[in-house]
């Protein structure tokens, strides 16, 4: 088991000011002894990403409840990659029908988790995706 | 009076009682409500001590517990009104008439977030939300679009914005003046109420001194002009869906009542011109008596305040007057048709604790905007309460209940104890700023998804009694991109045509209002007319106040 924390940054992309999913799981993610950096609100795509790079993360975890998710989800994917950000295990949730959900996990998006979710699975698929990553890589700094 | 005599002085059967009770097997080892305060098994007179004049009164009466009209539902039923705004203003003034044709009795409209946030459709910012989750409305033009077709002296609006609220006021003026009513005649609400934005739903134009300084204009404008205009919505609704407490709603939101108050005194207005035009919001979720004990302590604790501690005199200025709407967070994605009964359960609480309207969500929100047949079903639960169960002809009903009274004893002191908490902290503005109302909310979020997580809490379909995947689906509303690109068309069109000096006259009048002291509601009804859009009113209110910073609180 790596000893290596986990560093997830918590983002609120766009004008939703909808943040109690996002700062619950913040909150539940931490309790799990990772390193969460909350954005806070109102992000564009570029703040994220700058934020991203900078705290070097080795999570990106959007939430969204505005119905703009197909527009700013990709913009925020661009972004990283455009900062070379592109091995950031990337994940999502809020308001989002199945179908854009399939959509986004198609581009790049490891998984989105709807409403009700519980936020023990968040937690668990982060820490299991992410060792599992590690190990592959052999990456136990 | 022997009815409860007999109870009282029944020592004996009461010591039958709580041996029989102690012998029992329980459910569970501690039963709480929604909020988590605690419940006892029985109430009886021992727990719900009462004064009948000092603590209910009669309808009509101070201190309202009963309801602030003497005839209640007898008179005339609760305003239905539902929420309603997507896409564009064309769309929504559709839904409007749709609704209005199905016997809605009031208009209520959602903005989109750009909208909220004090942007215009073409603004960058916006790229994405235009029309999304409610509708675009960057102008007069789109104000007069909204309500083509429905004549503003004769409809109740209730405008749910609060940030931009005194320009979205002034396209409402505008728009009636374009229809010929004299703004003596309109009728309706803004929400305004900004204090609650910084705590729970978060969006603000600009920093909480001069968002503060706007309400006092709106108040005092309107207090001359539009008489009828409810000011302030006050809300408890987005501080509740943030995740407080029953309690906590109750007690941030009169918090915030009382600021207002305080703010409108200080700007030299006496509080009985501008008492009775404020209003309040309130959620209704699914702790059916919690809930309806909330709704009397409101109208309690405001009564008091306005007339022993802001001395008040005027009887309409005692008076707490609320919309509520049903609990958005009640709602579930799992098996949704389950949510019109938990939907209908909230409302019929809002009907016992004597709303003065009431928005029923529709199944489908926790998935998209609702569909017309998931909001003619919202609407139809209210008629069904209205026309079908008979509940409306009794008023407060439940007074007298010894656990709904000793629950509305307990709500008001747990309010108590958080207005001290709050002067401690140097007020509302001061604990806002420190975050310290946000993370109250917070806790209380984290603690009510742990109590779901670890089934102390139970939600049917989400931690029991679930289907798996592949449960019912139900078909959403989605939002046309087409929406945004025909915004920008109308918007750059409107800025081609409009007499652009003219546009830039009264933006600077507004410059100058911000920096003095003139009253801006009434520069903003001259700007509007000039075709000055939403995001250009705005940007001169964030070029001289500055934007707001949210305190970090996690």
């Amino acid at each position: 088991m790596s000893t290596r924390k986990i560093r997830v940054l918590i983002a609120k992309p766009g004008l939703d000011g909808h943040d109690r999913g996002a700062k619950t799981v913040a909150s539940v993610l931490r309790d799990h002894g990772m390193e969460v950096i909350y954005t806070g609100l109102h992000q564009t795509p570029e703040m994220i990403a700058e934020t991203a790079v900078q705290e070097d993360v080795d999570v990106v975890g959007l939430s969204i409840l505005s119905g703009a998710h197909m527009s700013l989800f990709p913009r925020v994917r661009a972004e990283l990659e455009k900062r070379g950000l592109t091995d950031a295990l990337l994940v999502g949730g809020g308001i989002i029908p199945d179908e854009d959900a399939k959509k986004l996990e198609s581009e790049g998006y490891a998984k989105l988790f709807g409403p009700g979710t519980h936020t023990e699975e968040i937690a668990k698929y982060i820490e299991t995706t992410m060792n599992a990553r590690w190990a592959k890589q052999g990456a136990s700094r | 009076m022997s009815a409860s005599k007999s109870v009282v002085q029944s020592v004996d059967a009461r010591a039958e009682w709580e041996r029989a009770l102690a012998g029992s097997k329980l459910r569970e080892s501690d039963f709480t409500t929604l909020s988590g305060a605690k419940l006892a098994p029985l109430y009886g007179p021992e727990n719900s001590e009462l004064d009948y004049e000092r603590d209910l009164g009669f309808p009509g009466q101070f201190p309202y517990t009963r309801g602030v009209h003497a005839s209640m539902y007898r008179g005339r039923l609760w305003t239905m009104r539902q929420f309603a705004g997507f896409g564009s203003a064309k769309q929504t003034n559709e839904r409007f008439k749709f609704l209005l044709a199905h016997g809605q009795t009031g208009l209520s409209t959602a903005f989109d977030f750009p909208t909220l946030m004090g942007y215009d459709s073409d603004h960058e910012r916006s790229l994405g939300e235009v029309g999304q989750v409610g509708v675009a409305i960057s102008s007069l033009e789109d104000m007069q679009t909204l309500f083509d077709g429905i004549p503003l002296g004769e409809v109740s609006t209730s405008m749910t914005i609060n940030g931009p609220a005194p320009i979205m006021l002034a396209f409402y003026i505008a728009c009636g003046e374009r229809q010929g009513v004299d703004p003596k005649l309109l009728r309706g609400t803004i929400q305004n109420d900004i204090l609650k934005e910084y705590q729970a739903q978060h969006a603000w134009l600009v920093p909480v001194e001069p968002a503060l300084r706007m309400i006092t204009d709106v108040m005092g404008h309107c207090a001359k002009h539009v008489p009828q205009w409810n000011t302030i919505s006050i809300s408890g609704y987005h501080i509740r869906e943030a995740g407080s407490t029953a309690a906590q709603e109750l007690a941030f939101t009169l918090a915030n009542g009382m600021e207002y108050v305080r703010r409108g005194k200080a700007a030299g207005l006496d509080v009985d011109d501008f008492g009775p035009r404020l209003s309040f919001f309130f959620d209704s979720h699914l702790d059916f008596f919690e809930e309806i004990a909330k709704f009397r302590a409101a109208r309690r604790i405001w009564a008091r305040k306005m007339k022993e501690h802001f001395g008040a005199k005027d009887p309409r200025s005692w008076m707490c007057r609320f919309h509520t709407q049903t609990a958005g967070v009640s709602l579930t994605a799992q098996q949704p048709e389950n949510n019109i009964v938990r939907t209908a359960f909230e409302a019929l609480a809002a009907v016992l604790g004597g709303t003065q309207s009431l928005h029923t969500n529709s199944m489908d929100e926790t998935l998209a905007l609702p569909t017309e047949k998931a909001v003619k079903i919202a609407l139809r639960t209210q008629q069904i309460i209205a026309e079908e169960t008979e509940v409306a002809h009794v008023i407060d009903p439940l007074a007298g209940s010894y656990f709904v009274e000793a629950e509305t004893n307990r709500l008001e002191a747990d309010a108590e104890k958080y207005f001290a908490e709050i002067e401690r902290r140097g007020g509302v503005v001061a604990a806002t700023e420190a975050g310290w109302i946000q993370r109250e909310i917070h806790r209380s979020a984290v603690l009510y998804q742990r109590a779901i997580e670890q089934k102390t809490k139970n939600i049917v379909g989400v931690n029991c009694y679930t289907e798996g995947e592949g449960g019912p689906k139900i078909d959403v509303l989605k939002i046309d991109p087409k929406v945004e690109a025909d915004q920008h068309a109308r918007l750059a069109a409107l800025r081609k045509k409009r007499d652009a000096k003219k546009a830039k006259k009264t933006l600077d009048d507004v410059r100058d209002a911000a920096k003095g002291s003139d009253n801006l509601l009434e520069r903003f009804v001259a700007a509007a007319h000039a075709d000055c859009t939403l995001g250009e009113i705005a940007s001169v209110l964030r070029e001289v106040y500055g934007e707001y910073k949210e305190p970090k609180i996690l």
